[in-house]
């Protein structure tokens, strides 16, 4: 198969959501949104995506930068860059947790060009999947990760529904931590999604990671303001500092009440094909302080319902010890 | 040590230029080349695209590479590592991995890093683009960092070279005096399978001092 040569495509560069959303519409199954462009690139290098038609969002203005919302929250435009959000004083100020994640995602120059949007917004990294197999995500009847002598060392550990793969974003969990909202417009006008429900479990549509639809552009995501300034921790375990993606990533947001957990966000990434929220160790450290105690129960609890593969074992003392941390705030 | 020629068309000879170093020649016929067997590799993919074109970008397109503006036709699936590599004659930017993983093909983008392998050329057309070819004064001194990285022997292989240089240079424009942590941050997304990272740091911190 010849690789690194992309098909050809045409490509559009609108100035206006209101064209790009034009042009998705009228080539809608063949059109292809482009944001910060590196993982588009490369599924057209290895040809296992070839769209005739992509809609560049780059140029659009509305789409881009940090405004302040009513209620102390921001408004994060989707093609902002991970650089730009890293860098923003008011994220790093109040929503240090997203600012963290997105200090962790790849390499300077993918952040560099890389959005907000395109990486809540990228496909699985299961590479049978990846390498274009005909597996029950790209359409075909079986799953290669879950065989039993398959390299599943990347691959979930919770939820699985014949597809294994994880969801790859490092700003996702940290956007459902903070109860973020996503703005999603299309030709049949605007809809709000919770970040919570913005991700696709595979029992419900195995072949989308997100609620997204052809024709559908995510504008912006909003962060409201009552996470605020709370005591937030973000961790990623990969196997190297820069470049690749979580093993396991944890964001956590904690509202205290002198030194008793007022209220809890754990989510994990890279554990299920979704951002995987722990409502029931959000529910048990409720009420709690942060002591060992509660932690190694918070630790055991998060745990509890894990389902390793063949190669994938480790992920769950990592998720244990990361949750049980988290919890401690140390 | 930009060839003072700046073509109209994609062609890459210079066109007024008496005395024809070997050098010149050799690149000439290199970039020629490969701009010849570039289009036979993209020609199956872009045949059936180029009728149409109606509402798509328009191929014909200015790009200002290290101060210069080159009027280049550039297809709508081009990575700017290819304009600048087979169409522009700039070989200075290297291709590694063409997957933005290895930073080989590092570029300034308006004093930015980005992979050019990973970059569509029609995004960069009202940008600044500067390669490791534009680094060097015009008088042919190198850039403190350039000199830097001879000083401490960063090379050894040298293919990763012009992307280290790239990070280091737009490193050293934002923060003039980097602790070396932050250089090691900013040269994070340049590999080097020689594994000369310290003697890159080193360049690096030698650079600042010298800036």
């Amino acid at each position: 198969m010849l690789k690194d040569a992309m098909t050809g495509f045409e490509l559009y560069r609108p100035t206006d959501l209101d064209t790009a959303i034009d042009i998705l519409t009228r080539h809608r199954g063949n059109a292809w949104v482009l944001a910060g462009g590196y993982d588009s690139l490369d599924w057209f290098k290895e040809r296992v995506r070839t769209p005739g038609v992509v809609v560049d969002l780059e140029g659009i203005e509305e789409l881009r930068g940090i405004r302040e919302i009513d209620g102390g929250g921001l408004e994060i435009g989707a093609t902002t860059t991970l650089t730009d959000l890293e860098r923003h004083p008011q994220v790093r100020g109040r929503f240090g947790l997203l600012a963290d994640a997105a200090r962790r995602v790849a390499s300077p120059q993918i952040r560099n060009a890389g959005t907000l949007g395109g990486n809540v917004c990228q496909d699985t990294r299961c590479w049978y999947y990846r390498y274009g197999v005909s597996c029950y995500r790209a359409g075909g009847n079986t799953c290669y990760a879950a065989a039993p002598e398959a390299m599943n060392r990347e691959h979930a550990i919770y939820g699985a529904s014949r597809c294994v793969a994880v969801s790859p974003s490092d700003t996702a969990p940290a956007l459902v931590a903070l109860d973020a909202e996503m703005v999603v417009r299309s030709a049949r006008g605007e809809r709000v999604i919770e970040a919570g429900d913005f991700f696709m479990e595979p029992s419900v549509d195995i072949r989308r990671m997100t609620v997204l639809e052809p024709g559908d552009v995510l504008v912006s995501i909003r962060l409201p303001g009552r996470w605020a300034g709370a005591d937030f921790r973000f961790e990623k375990v990969a196997d190297r500092a820069t470049w690749d993606f979580a093993l396991v990533s944890v964001a956590s947001a904690f509202r205290m009440d002198g030194a008793t957990i007022a209220d809890a966000r754990i989510v994990c990434g890279a554990v299920q094909c979704v951002p995987r929220r722990l409502r029931s160790v959000e529910r048990r450290v409720a009420g709690q302080t942060r002591t060992e105690e509660v932690a190694l129960a918070a630790g055991a609890l998060a745990v509890a319902d894990a389902e390793p593969l063949a190669f994938n074992g480790y992920k769950v003392p990592l998720v244990q010890n990361l949750v049980k941390r988290a919890v401690l705030g140390a | 040590m930009n060839p003072p020629h700046s073509p109209p068309t994609t062609v890459l000879l210079p066109e007024t230029r008496a005395n024809w170093s070997r050098r010149d020649f050799i690149k000439g016929v290199i970039a020629s080349g490969a701009t010849v067997s570039g289009l036979s590799y993209f020609g199956a993919g872009c045949a059936q695209s180029l009728p149409a074109q109606a509402g798509g970008v328009e191929r014909l397109l200015s790009l200002t590479v290290n101060g210069q503006t080159r009027r280049v036709d550039v297809l709508p699936n081009e990575t700017l590592a290819t304009t600048l590599r087979y169409k522009l004659g700039l070989t200075g930017t290297k291709l590694g991995c063409d997957r933005a993983e290895c930073g080989a093909c590092t570029v300034l983008i308006d004093d930015v890093t980005h992979y050019a392998c990973s970059t569509l050329t029609h995004r960069v057309r009202d940008r600044e683009i500067t390669t490791v070819e534009g680094v060097a004064a015009a008088d042919g001194t190198l850039h403190p960092v350039q000199q830097a990285f001879i000083d401490e022997l960063a090379p050894q292989c040298g293919f990763c070279t012009p992307g280290q240089v790239m990070s280091a240079v737009a490193l050293l424009r934002a923060n003039p005096s980097p602790t070396r942590e932050e250089a090691r941050q900013a040269l994070a997304g340049n590999l080097c399978r020689c594994g000369a990272y310290d003697h890159y740091l080193n360049g690096v911190m030698r650079a600042a001092r010298g800036a």
